[in-house]
């Protein structure tokens, strides 16, 4: 089936101005319906359209499956809660800092990021040091590293940022341990000791836990999308917007995150990010900030086909939005996160194992 | 096309899914996608153009997403009948998701919950065959808002030698070509029934709950089930227990209340069905 994308931003427009169902034909219902649950974005929609008073205007089938991914997603919150009550449980006599990351962290901050959420896995990070130990009473609490080759155990432990990935004996929930926010190999390496020492507290219920300081937490963000790959791209950016519009309510925020990205060496990923919250969300970016960023943020690649892969990788992969093109893009993203995250020697034995060898 | 409470639209260039929805499904409505509010969208294909020639497969996709890793083009149908099956269990999260066959007689359900292997495809074939409403072979839709259950209808899976054993029944049974080598051994559909199928959009209360065992030589069986251990098994026969969470825990005890459950071991139809009959006919 290869049509034309028909809708390419129906559902990230209709997030930005949700008014505009008014008078959307039965099949505009169905695409929406359909983008936002390939995007993951269904049950944002749903707080969206209701929070505007236009939930009334979709058919009733249309609805229900908004309805239902919005329960859905409020039994996700729960299960987030649960998993984080275990593991505070399980690491609390170290006396070890635990990071939460990404959703999580959301969650445990009850942040406007976490509303609607769907949760594939949990992200924690904790000092590298204190692995072998975290790793121990993880174990005994039921996370077991999901199947792996010799192979993908050492890609992890020599080469990237995180082990690989637990999952929970009965529950089969996953678990990310983190000891640093970016794969060493990248060749950026944020000190992970100053990220602890930058992070906050969690107060009340969750003050076992801490969280990357706010500007850190949109660089991370940042990162994980303009590093990785797209396959959630709208999803991600959509959190970004979320952390962007509550933080930027904090003074001094956009002056702390351009100098913090340039510290890190990391104004690349946030200029992409506020640019691409900018276009897709209409978030609200001081100009300043925009033409700061750029001094500090050299790509190798020209301004359009940048501009080109961005538009056609952050679209729900759904037929309805998703071409050719849109393939092209997610591949060349693919091409490039690999290429940000190791240097070419090590890349060039990446690929020939999981060409040749891997199954 | 109707699929349990969800209108799916199918595309295929495939011979063999146009040859089984012909004949499995011949006695279902094509809606209308002018005028029907489409659910979900599904198709199966050849992966790409290579594999068209070189050990040919197919890839069933719904709405963009590939649930099962793709098969050997011989095998579309029963892929679509899993696919389907999926997009139900995956979704309809506004009802309790049992994997259980359910027949109706009188406006009241009989619900038959066991693992894969027990006979319960089988049984609920014959039962069928002997005149009940057939809801469902594999999937118990019991609504979250009034306790009924939501009629599927749609082809009866056939398992090995069940396969032989249901065309035994009666000539007049339309079975699909059997699917040798699959995951699940050899598989043919049954098509439904015509009156199962043109009764789609009536509703059934559950009255009486069976956990059917088939061994083979094995003396009839037959004793009451408490409503604890009926609760207990039950649980594990919900597909969606762990998405609805406490809500399908308060709707897995009021099913359980509302039924009457009994355990049934059994050799052949001669033993069950009348064992079955006299149950009914007790709690009406």
């Amino acid at each position: 089936m290869t049509r034309a994308p028909a809708q390419p931003t129906l559902l990230s427009a209709t997030l930005g101005h949700p008014e505009s169902v008014r008078g959307f034909a039965r099949s505009d219902w169905e695409s929406l319906v359909w983008q936002s649950r390939a995007a993951e974005l269904m049950a944002q929609l749903h707080s969206r359209l209701s929070d505007s008073g236009v939930l009334d205007q979709a058919p009733e089938a249309a609805r229900r499956h908004l309805g239902l991914a919005s329960t859905i997603a409020t039994r996700h919150a729960s299960a987030v809660r649960h998993e984080l009550r275990g593991l505070q449980e399980a690491l609390q006599p170290l006396g070890v800092p635990v990071l939460l990351l990404k959703g999580a962290a959301y969650a445990a901050m009850s942040h406007p990021a976490a509303m609607g959420r769907i949760f594939n896995d949990i992200d924690l990070m904790v000092p590298k040091a204190a692995l072998p130990q975290v790793e121990e009473r993880l174990h005994w609490a039921g996370w077991f590293p999901a199947l792996t080759t010799a192979y993908d155990e050492r890609y992890y432990r020599e080469w990237m940022h995180e082990i690989p990935p637990l999952e929970h004996k009965n529950r089969g929930t996953v678990l990310d341990v983190h000891h640093t926010i970016l794969p060493p190999t990248s060749g950026i390496r944020p000190d992970p000791a100053d990220l602890f020492a930058q992070s906050t507290a969690l107060a009340g219920e969750w003050s076992f836990f801490r969280v990357l300081a706010p500007t850190d937490m949109v660089i991370h963000s940042a990162c994980h999308l303009f590093f990785g790959e797209f396959h959630k791209g709208l999803r991600d950016l959509f959190d970004l917007d979320a952390l962007l519009s509550d933080f930027s309510r904090q003074p001094g925020f956009w002056r702390a995150l351009v100098e913090r990205a340039r510290q890190l060496q990391l104004g690349l990923p946030v200029l992409d990010a506020l640019q691409q919250c900018q276009r897709v969300y209409n978030t609200t970016v001081p100009e300043s900030v925009g033409d700061e960023l750029s001094r500090c943020a050299a790509s190798s690649w020209p301004r359009s086909w940048r501009a080109w892969l961005f538009d056609h990788a952050l679209r729900p992969a759904h037929a309805s939005a998703f071409g050719r093109s849109t393939r092209l893009a997610h591949g060349a993203i693919f091409v490039r996160s690999h290429w940000l995250r190791m240097p070419l020697p090590l890349l060039v034995r990446h690929v020939s194992h999981k060409l040749f060898v891997a199954d | 096309m109707r699929c349990g409470s969800f209108n799916v639209c199918l595309r295929s260039g495939l011979p063999q899914i146009a040859a089984g929805i012909t004949q499995l499904y011949r006695d279902f409505a094509v809606l209308d996608p002018a005028d029907t509010y489409v659910d979900f969208e599904v198709e199966v294909r050849a992966p790409n153009a290579m594999r068209r020639h070189l050990r040919p497969q197919a890839l069933l996709l719904c709405d963009g997403r590939i649930p099962f890793k793709p098969l050997p083009l011989a095998q579309a149908m029963p892929m679509l009948e899993w696919g389907l099956n999926w997009v139900i269990s995956s979704h309809a999260h506004d009802c309790l998701v049992l994997h259980a066959a359910v027949v109706e007689r009188g406006g009241r359900a009989l619900v038959l919950a066991a693992d894969p292997g027990s006979g319960k495809s089988t049984l609920c074939a014959a039962l069928v065959h002997g005149g009940w409403r057939l809801l469902s072979d594999e999937l118990t839709l019991v609504s979250l808002a009034d306790g009924t259950v939501h009629p599927i209808a749609r082809p009866i899976s056939l398992k090995n030698a069940s396969i032989e054993v249901v065309r035994g029944l009666e000539p007049d049974i339309v079975l699909s070509e059997v699917c040798h080598d699959t995951a699940k051994g050899s598989v043919a559909h049954m098509r439904p029934p015509r009156a199962s199928v043109l009764a789609m959009d009536q509703r059934a209360r559950p009255a009486m709950l069976v956990f059917p065992r088939y061994g083979a030589g094995a003396a009839l069986d037959s004793r009451a089930e408490g409503r604890a251990h009926a609760l207990l098994e039950l649980t594990r026969h919900a597909f969606n227990a762990s998405v609805l969470a406490g809500e399908g825990f308060d709707a897995l005890c009021r099913f359980v209340e509302g039924v009457h459950a009994h355990r049934i071991s059994y050799a052949s139809f001669d033993q069950v069905i009348p064992e079955i009959d006299r149950l009914w006919r007790e709690i009406e």
